[in-house]
This record gives C-alpha cells, sequence and structure tokens, in this order.
C-alpha cells in the first residue's frame, strides 16, 4: 500500500476538509459533537491510518494497532455520547470518497493502478469500519448488562398481602443509594394504604453487612415512628450467624425465618386467624342425590 | 504459601460488589460451607466499604495460601487514606467517626480466623485476613 501512503500524507490537508464536509453533508450530528472534537478526531485517525498504511494493508496486522486501539476509544467515546453503531460507522466509511478523490488526481496516468489502489484502501476502511461497529455493540452490550444489574437492584415492589400488611421482598445487593429509594417507597406506602404492618423479607439479598443492617434498623424505626410494626422475614441461617458475630443487635425487632410465618403473625396481629377449611372430600364424595 | 493471588481495585460502590463476588468465588473454590463463604463475604464488604469511604479508596489483594494441610482464602485491603491514629479504640464495637454502626473493624475481626491491621497516620492502612477451610 506504498502508493497510498504517499497519496494521505501528501494530501493530508485537502483529505481532511474533504472529509469534514462529506460528514457535513450527510452524516453530522453537531447535537452531539462538537466541531473542534471531531476535527480532531478526524486528524488523529487520518494521521494513524496514512501511518500504518505505509507498512500493510492488512488491518488486523501489527502496523495497524495503534489505529485499531483508537477506533476502540472513538467507539466507546461515541457511544456514551449517543451515536449508534452504524453512525460511526459511517464516520469511517465518509472517508472513502475524499481519499478516492485523491487518489484519482494523484493516479490519473495509472488507471491499473489506480483501480487496485482504490479498491485495496476501500477494502481497508470498509474493514476497520466493520471492527469499530464490533467494538460499539460490544461496549453497548456492557452497558446492557450493567443496566440489567441496576435495575434488579430496583425491582423492590412493595406488595400488600392483606388489607393493612404490606410486604417488601428485597432482591440483590442493598449498599447503594438505592437502597434509600426502596425504604422511602416502603414508608410513603405504609402512609398512603394506611397500614398497620410492613413486612422486610430479605430472603433474596446476597449480603447483609453492617451498612445493610443499619439501613433496616433505621427504616424500621422510622415505621414505627409512623405508628406500623415492622417485622423482618427471611433471614437464612448462614446470614443470622453472621450477623451474631458481626455484633448487630436485632433484639429489638421482631423476626421470623419465613415471609409466611410472618404474614401468619400479622394476621394474628390484626385479630384474624387462618381455619382449615371443611375437607373438600366431603364435598365431592356427597352422592348427587343425598 | 500463596498459590495464586490477584488485585482488584476498590473505587466505587460497585467495585465493593465486584470484590465481594471475588470473595465468594475464592472461597466456593475451596469449598467453604455456605455459612463460612458468607463470613468471609461479609467481612470483605465491611472491609472493602472501609477503603473505599474511609480510605479514599485502594485494593484488594485475594491469595489462595496454604499451611501445611489447610488451605485458606487471604485477603489483604491497602489504601494511601489517612490512615487510623488509634487502632485499639478503631477496633472497639460501636467506634464510629462516619455515622456507621462502627462494626465493620470489630466484627470483621470475628468473622475470620486471623486479622491484621497495619496503619500509620497521613500514609494509608492495611488491613490482611485470613479464613482457613
Ligand atoms: N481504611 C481505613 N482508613 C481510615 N480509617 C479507617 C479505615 N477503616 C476504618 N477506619 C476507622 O475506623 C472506624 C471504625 O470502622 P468500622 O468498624 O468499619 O466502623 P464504621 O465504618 O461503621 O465507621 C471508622 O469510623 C474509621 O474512623
Ligand atoms: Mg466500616
Amino acid at each position: 500500500m506504498s502508493s497510498v501512503h504517499e497519496v494521505l500524507q501528501k494530501n493530508e490537508g485537502a483529505i481532511l476538509s474533504g472529509w469534514l464536509a462529506e460528514m457535513a453533508a450527510s452524516t453530522r450530528r453537531s447535537d452531539l459533537m462538537g466541531d473542534t472534537e471531531l476535527r480532531q478526531q478526524a486528524a488523529e485517525l487520518l494521521r494513524l491510518f496514512a501511518h500504518a498504511a505505509r507498512n500493510s494493508s492488512d488491518t488486523t496486522s501489527e502496523a495497524f494497532s495503534a489505529t485499531r486501539e483508537y477506533l476502540r476509544e472513538i467507539a466507546k467515546s461515541r457511544l456514551d455520547q449517543g451515536f449508534t453503531p452504524s453512525e460511526t460507522a459511517m464516520f469511517i466509511l465518509s472517508l472513502k470518497q475524499p481519499v478516492f478523490n485523491s487518489m484519482r488526481d494523484e493516479l490519473e496516468s495509472d488507471p491499473t493502478q489506480l483501480v487496485a489502489e482504490i479498491w485495496t484502501v476501500g477494502n481497508a476502511l470498509d474493514k476497520l469500519a466493520i471492527q469499530t461497529v464490533d467494538s460499539a455493540v460490544e461496549f453497548r452490550d456492557q452497558v446492557i448488562v450493567r443496566q440489567q444489574q441496576e435495575m434488579l437492584e430496583l425491582s423492590t415492589p412493595v406488595v400488600k398481602l392483606w388489607d393493612g400488611v404490606l410486604a417488601l421482598p428485597l432482591i440483590g445487593t442493598l449498599d447503594s443509594a438505592r437502597t434509600q429509594v426502596v425504604m422511602e417507597s416502603l414508608l410513603s406506602a405504609i402512609v398512603e394504604t394506611n397500614s398497620q404492618i410492613a413486612i422486610i423479607d430479605i430472603t433474596g439479598v446476597p449480603t447483609v453487612d453492617t451498612l445493610v443492617a443499619q439501613h433496616l434498623i433505621k427504616t424500621i424505626t422510622a415505621a414505627r415512628l409512623m405508628g406500623a410494626e415492622c417485622y423482618l422475614s427471611g433471614i437464612r441461617p448462614a446470614i443470622a450467624q453472621t450477623i451474631v458475630h458481626l455484633g448487630i443487635d436485632l433484639a429489638d425487632i421482631q423476626t421470623k425465618a419465613k415471609l409466611a410465618d410472618a404474614f401468619g403473625l400479622a394476621l394474628s396481629r390484626l385479630g384474624k386467624s387462618i381455619v382449615t377449611a371443611k375437607p373438600a372430600t366431603n364435598i365431592t364424595s356427597k352422592p348427587k342425590d343425598a | 504459601m500463596v498459590l495464586k493471588s490477584d488485585v482488584h481495585p476498590i473505587k466505587s460502590a460497585d467495585d465493593v460488589v465486584r470484590v465481594r463476588q471475588v470473595a465468594r468465588q475464592w472461597a466456593a473454590e475451596l469449598k467453604f460451607s455456605l455459612v463460612d463463604q458468607t463470613k468471609l463475604v461479609t467481612a470483605t464488604s465491611e472491609l472493602a466499604r472501609n477503603t473505599l469511604e474511609h480510605g479514599k479508596g485502594g485494593t484488594m489483594r485475594v491469595e489462595q495460601v496454604e499451611n501445611g494441610p489447610r488451605r485458606g482464602v487471604r485477603l489483604t485491603f491497602e489504601d494511601n487514606g489517612p490512615g487510623i491514629p488509634n487502632i485499639e479504640r478503631a477496633l472497639q464495637d460501636g467506634y464510629t467517626t462516619g455515622g456507621g454502626l462502627g462494626l465493620g473493624l470489630s466484627g470483621s475481626k470475628r468473622l475470620v480466623n486471623e486479622f491484621e491491621i497495619k496503619s500509620e497516620a497521613g500514609r494509608g492502612t492495611t488491613v490482611t485476613i485470613i479464613r482457613w477451610k
């Protein structure tokens, strides 16, 4: 790709302004990126590409490693800025036209070589664009995984088990600022539904450390101040032992191993009791004409 | 003897969750019981959060160690933060300078088999724990 490299170096300025003009006419997203940054990115990529093209036309080769690395950075930063992967690909592909223009001017006298070189450089830019799309997709997948984790942490609905009884089944890690949100939503649900009893179930919480315990204690104390009783359920044996070793004092808090037990306690507090209905067999075995 | 080791950054609340998962994986690899895993993971959570919040961030080194027939997980939490001026006091149940429960250091100590803390004012803090299988 030696002559490509010469053409690129000799016409760097013209190619760069041609490229920027090309983007301005089609794929420019000035809402997402300012002119200065775009010009810097384009100039740096063109410089790296020209440099790499001196030694190789294979975009997977060592010569292109700096170019590939830079394109990964671009894929990442553009994703953060809100570009789609195809918009990022277009950024690279729109370099073709100004490069082809310069090559046409330089290699006018030798059409065979011109075609060969255009094919080579076009091919290289296509491959780089594809690699960049791959990187962008990879980064986007990482974002999705992170968001899924965050949603899991957020998915803690307050459910009404019975008139006057709420439950908050907590799921996931509890040590972020979100805990605050979850606990506040329980307190406001207590007010809204005028509930007397709230059950916080921690079956789905993998780790109960002093910070989680502190949040729980604060919430339970606040619920009491609002006139509601609060039970803690879902304390697995391993967690119970750990809490004891940590020295956390839950003696003031009504705890139950299972949510069902806590619910039973809540019902009896409300003066309800669970009775077994008359066995169903008595009804079905009854002769029709009895 | 150290059989293998790895280092993880503790720079954000997400990292605290991550190093907890690391501790769980290394404990599970040695077939720790669920209770022992939970103890190690909980101590990790406490010490990693101290590294982040009191120590202004740092690292956790995780090692699989061997002592005769025993194997265990050694965790070293290191930061270059303000240090702990009075370690004895910091190790008292309920002592906190930050509005926590003040049970992180003392509680972690009870959750593991070996516990060592080194700190120098203005230089930083290193806490090393081992939980044996
Ligand atoms: N890595 C550290 N760097 C500086 N100070 C620390 C560090 N770890 C613990 N401390 C000090 O020791 C005290 C007790 O820690 P801990 O028992 O975990 O309680 P808490 O974190 O709830 O305050 C902290 O309040 C803090 O002053
Ligand atoms: Mg602490």
